[in-house]
């Protein structure tokens, strides 16, 4: 059984006094808890930035990633063996950013992997640039006269490309924030959980009383297999900004179509002895084959 | 299946020795193709420049290639389409033969696509070959499309037979008649990479289509299923390596193929798996670049690309295998290297070997061993204490454990990191992790097997060539030796490029009197590599970057030219 003896590691968090990534992690380790997953059940990939710095507060299977790069690695390690949950820990330049490409494609796929993304809206491990989800606007170290950019969408990019599960969070509102992990990570398929995060500094914009002030949760009215509705809602730019699980829609998962998999995971698949490969070279061979002599 | 591919197999049936090599343009369809078959009774390494058949479909086709004619060569055309000269020829005594090709496929009903198997069907009644052989290789190509597709492939072949049997052609003397037929296995470069993986017991191949590297993703993808490997076909090169590094992190062999341009994104990546400890087995085959390059033409310009790639410094093995054998052998081999030595290996090749076809005797699967390295078991990695993945060890290869254990527990980091896997940035951890990590190459240097020398000891030139350039030195040694040329040269071929078997190389070139260096890029990077490690300075130089391949003819030149 889990504990905090486990999942705690003698280091204390570098973040800055007042971080939101506090409120994902103190999450984050609350429903892994809630889940009931020993170590043997999970492993955690994080992205570089300052989310992925977690990679050090936690004591579990981890793979710290490169910038940009945990979803590809968290693909390979649920093809590898899709008996592990599999979790990426990433940040809005990391994974709508550097990795954008790779986002895309793991959300068409329904690759079965649960990405938490730590938006911040601001690249803090490298002093305050500004980031895809930056508003437009944003004055920052690189782009002094405002950005001209319009932030990236990042719930109605999921919502469009294929991601069976798409969810918004706060950091500053833990309770919650522990319900949306554990629906993402109770999800089958690929999930996203956007996680409004503030930081304290770097980012004076979208601050703790920003998000207070626009925050919507979203009730059990909400419809979360209606796609429009959830469209609509991720939509409404400058206005409300829903947090909940905004889309959710059951599909078969990558992992669930390919069909070597159905055989058990593959780390668990033997390796044959290099001798038993006989009947595949003689496919190669070129000798005279029954049918020559059928035609002939 | 190609043409001919098709004139390959028909030819090993028949009992004799082939090397084919295609050269094709960068397009999806048309332009100017060339197959080139080469026959022997004998074993055969590479093409030759000259023929003694050719069929030409289309006019430019003579006019490329009427230079490239033996004396009393037969060229077949179909004169309804193009007219041809003997005067066009400089070659003495080309036997034109005029085959009418359109007109044979409407007569017996067969689709214009099906002139192929009429063109087959007389090149092997030209050649004395047996019917028989070429009907049962389109009724295998067919089986699947049935009865019908099989009889009109059939007579179309059979019309191009019989017209050639009733108008045989004057003079042309070459016959390839059916010998006692030994087991042989056609196959490409790039086969034989996708052969000794599935052998190695690749679980994971992933990668993104790029020429000439595709052909063994295409492979993976039509034998992997069957053979329990996983193919993946991912959005870009950057997520191929990083897909790989994460399967194999989770403890499957995984694979990646690619080319230059796409090695290129996978940079950092490679550093990933270098600093993760995480094995990982590449093919990256090269083509001239940089950038696009020249993509469907062949290259050995990447050598000190692929031992320099990624920032700062990580053990790593690159093996340049040089023929189609040696390409499964090595690729199973490095497999053991990655697991054993917990590091990316690279396997060299290019277009050349990787596309042309080898006839090589059915590999033997006796004495092949899976190693898998250090890893914990299962059963221990859910009960050991204090397990730590980068503990500095005496030959500096720690345990590895995976995921879904319950005690073995650790980070794998791109960050430098303590032996548990923590990050770090204290001076005492970082050099005793980077010492442990180069000691891991120390140790694989002891075990490098010594390069094969082909030839006499003591001959007077020793010539050095690496990767897929062997072929065509073993065919200019071969034709040297008839001319009695076989006590004056040798040759040295290296597979295992880096790192390099150094004091073999020192204590070899001690005794070699002169050295010349055969290598397809414009620096000799091989010989600046080999200077760079032992100080061994070449003597002579043979660089060829223009994407063609090197002719054993231009070798034997510049053996002469050096030997006069």
């Amino acid at each position: 059984m889990i504990d905090n003896v486990n999942l705690y590691q003698p280091r204390s968090p570098t973040w800055c006094p007042g971080c939101g990534d506090y409120g994902i992690w103190a999450s984050l380790k609350s429903t892994i808890k809630i889940m009931n997953w020993d170590l043997d059940k999970f492993v955690i990939v994080y992205g570089v930035g300052c989310s992925g710095n977690m990679t050090d507060f936690i004591r579990s299977h981890g793979f710290h990633s490169l910038h940009g790069r945990a979803l590809p690695n968290a693909e390979g390690i649920k093809i590898a063996n899709h008996q592990l949950n599999v979790v990426c820990v990433v940040g809005d330049g990391d994974c709508y950013g550097e990795g954008g490409n790779h986002l895309l494609h793991a959300m068409r796929g329904n690759s079965d992997i649960k990405v938490l993304v730590h938006d911040n809206r601001v690249y803090g491990l490298t002093t305050g640039q500004t980031s895809p989800t930056s508003p437009h606007g944003y004055k920052s170290k690189s782009t002094p006269s405002g950005v001209i950019e319009y932030p990236v969408n990042p719930l109605s990019l999921a919502i469009t490309q294929g991601a069976s599960f798409v969810a918004q969070g706060f950091a500053g509102d833990i309770t919650h924030l522990i319900t949306l992990v554990t629906a993402a990570l109770k999800h089958s398929g690929f999930a996203i959980l956007n996680v409004l995060q503030p930081c304290v500094t770097f980012n004076k914009v979208n601050t703790y009383t920003f998000y207070r002030e626009r925050i919507l949760k979203l009730d059990e009215k909400h419809d979360i297999k209606d796609r429009e509705k959830a469209l609509s809602l991720v939509s409404d730019i400058g206005h409300k900004i829903p947090l909940g699980v905004i889309y959710q829609v059951e599909r078969p998962t990558y992992q669930d179509q390919e069909i070597v998999l159905q055989q058990g995971p593959l780390v668990k698949q033997i390796i044959k002895n290099p001798s038993e490969h006989t009947d595949l070279l003689a496919e190669f061979a070129e000798v005279e084959k029954e049918s020559y002599h059928m035609a002939g | 299946m190609s043409t001919g591919l098709m004139f390959s197999k028909i030819a090993v049936r028949h009992g004799y020795h082939i090397f084919d090599y295609v050269e094709y343009p960068s397009l999806i369809r048309g332009g100017h193709n060339v197959y080139e078959v080469r026959v022997s009774d004998n074993p055969v390494y590479s093409q030759e420049k000259k023929a003694d058949f050719l069929f030409a479909l289309n006019r430019e086709t003579v006019d490329l290639h009427k230079q490239e004619l033996k004396d009393g060569a037969i060229v077949v055309i179909d004169r309804e389409k193009f007219e041809v000269n003997p005067a066009d020829f400089q070659t003495q005594n080309v036997i034109l033969y005029d085959l009418p090709l359109g007109k044979l496929t409407l007569s017996v009903g067969a689709d214009k696509v099906m002139e192929n198997n009429v063109a087959l069907g007389a090149t092997i009644a030209v050649l004395k070959m047996d019917l028989a052989v070429l009907i049962a290789i389109i009724s295998e190509i067919f089986a699947k499309k049935g009865e019908e597709v099989i009889n009109k492939n059939s007579k179309a072949a059979q019309a191009g037979f019989d017209y050639v049997t009733s108008h045989p052609p004057e003079k042309f003397l070459l016959t390839l008649p059916k010998k006692k037929a030994l087991p042989q296995m056609i196959i490409a470069g790039n086969e034989a990479v996708g052969l000794g993986a599935i052998t190695a017991g690749c679980k994971f191949f992933v990668a993104y289509p790029m020429t000439p590297s595709s052909s063994l993703m295409h492979f993976m993808a039509e034998h992997g299923q069957k053979n329990g490997v996983v193919v993946k076909h991912a959005e870009d090169e950057i997520s191929v390596i990083n897909m790989a590094i994460g399967a194999s992190y989770a403890g499957v062999r995984s694979m990646l193929g690619t080319a230059g341009g796409g090695f290129s994104l996978m940079v950092e990546g490679l550093g990933l798996a270098g600093i993760t400890e995480t094995p990982l087995v590449l093919m990256v085959g090269q083509r001239p670049g940089p950038a696009t390059g020249m993509p469907t033409w062949t290259s050995q310009g990447d050598l000190h690309f692929v031992i320099n790639a990624s920032q700062d410094e990580f053990p790593r093995i690159v093996l340049a295998p040089g023929d189609a054998e040696e390409a499964f052998f090595l690729t199973f081999e490095a497999f053991n290297l990655a697991d054993y030595y917990q590091t990316p290996v690279i396997i060299l090749t290019d277009k050349y070997i990787g596309e042309s076809h080898y006839s090589v005797e059915v590999f033997n699967l006796k004495n092949m061993f899976v190693n898998r390295g250090k890893i914990i078991s299962w059963e221990d990695g859910d009960k050991v204490d204090g397990y730590l993945r980068y503990k500095i060890t005496d030959d500096g290869i720690p345990v590895r454990a995976l995921p879904g254990m319950k005690k073995a527990v650790f980070t794998a980091n791109s960050y430098e990191h303590d032996e548990y896997g923590w990050s770090t940035e204290e001076a005492k951890d970082r050099v005793s992790q980077v010492d442990r990590r180069n000691k891991k190459l120390e140790i694989y240097k002891k075990t490098i097997p010594d390069p094969k020398i082909y030839g006499e000891p003591d001959a007077d030139l020793t010539l050095v060539a690496w990767g897929s350039t062997k072929g065509p030195v073993l065919q200019a040694l071969q034709d040297l030796r008839k001319e009695n040329y076989h006590k004056k040269v040798n040759f040295l071929h290296l597979t295992h490029v880096w790192p390099l078997p150094v004091s073999y190389l020192e204590s070899t070139f001690k005794k070699a009197r002169k050295t010349l260096i055969i290598e397809g890029n414009s620096t000799a990077q091989m010989a600046s590599l080999i200077r760079q490690e032992t100080g061994i300075q070449f003597e002579h130089q043979l660089l060829r970057f223009d994407g063609r391949p090197f002719y054993p003819e231009d070798i034997m030149i510049k053996v002469k030219e050096i030997l006069s």
